[in-house]
């Protein structure tokens, strides 16, 4: 069934330039594989090299953080919409 | 790859600097509200938020998915485009971490401003490689009033 996934501003030069990306999915992981499939370039911004999303990388479908949901398996039906948002973390290090 | 500088008014780097200040020695972050387009970037407004690394304030920030959305919904508000986030380094340099790299997207506007012994230093910007293995430092133009992009 087909969701959209809204593509953050900084990714949208790596989606064509689009604001959100249609793909026929029916969970949150095949949405996210579809996408990435589609704009092989995103896959290193949202993926870590272990294929997991990377820990600042965070997924809602609709307003629901998909971490409280079944997280990658979380269903999905036509009409849903997927957001990807960022937390920002940085620091020394020291 | 090269980047049109960022510009940002004095007035602005002020209040990020007294940020950094007031939170020493912890770490401060806030968001860069502005304008990007035709290869121009201007930080009209800031949005100061708190520190959520309440485990590890002085060397770590993070801002939650939820103050990032609070971001994302001010600027919209506020007709402007959320370009970046700035961050302090207490008693630290103003140079990217590889911490900051990994969690880092290209795009945003990085400023990082280093505080030592509570004095606010150097002010840097960055944007994220492409392919991630680096930042490119990003000239910051100090303007008088903010310009029409």
């Amino acid at each position: 069934m087909a969701v959209k996934v809204i593509i953050p501003t900084p990714l949208r030069a790596y989606a064509g330039k689009q604001e959100s990306v249609e793909v026929q999915a029916a969970t949150v992981g095949e949405a996210l594989s579809a996408l990435t499939a589609r704009f092989d370039e995103l896959k290193k911004h949202l993926f870590a090299d272990d294929g997991r999303l990377r820990s600042f990388v965070n997924v809602y479908v609709n307003d629901e953080d998909i971490r409280y949901l079944q997280k990658d398996q979380t269903s999905v039906k036509a009409g849903d919409t997927i957001s990807i948002v960022p937390s920002i973390a940085g620091g020394t290090g020291n | 790859m090269s980047h049109a500088p960022l510009k940002i008014r004095q007035e602005m780097l002020r209040r990020i600097h007294a940020h950094g200040v007031e939170t020493y020695p912890h770490e401060c972050c806030g968001a860069l509200l502005g304008r990007d387009g035709d290869g121009s970037r201007e930080a009209i407004d800031l949005l100061p938020l708190a520190n959520r690394r309440d485990d590890s304030p002085r060397n770590r920030f993070e801002v939650t998915a939820d103050d990032v959305r609070l971001a994302e919904k001010t600027a919209r508000e506020r007709r402007l485009e959320l370009i970046g986030w700035y961050h302090s380094h207490p008693d630290a340099p103003a140079r990217p971490s590889e911490y900051d790299r990994d969690h880092a997207w290209p795009w945003y506007s990085y400023i990082i401003v280093s505080v030592q012994n509570g004095v606010p230093r150097d002010t840097t910007s960055w944007r994220l490689h492409d392919d991630r293995a680096a930042y490119d430092p990003e000239e910051i133009e100090t303007v008088a009033h903010p310009a029409s992009i």
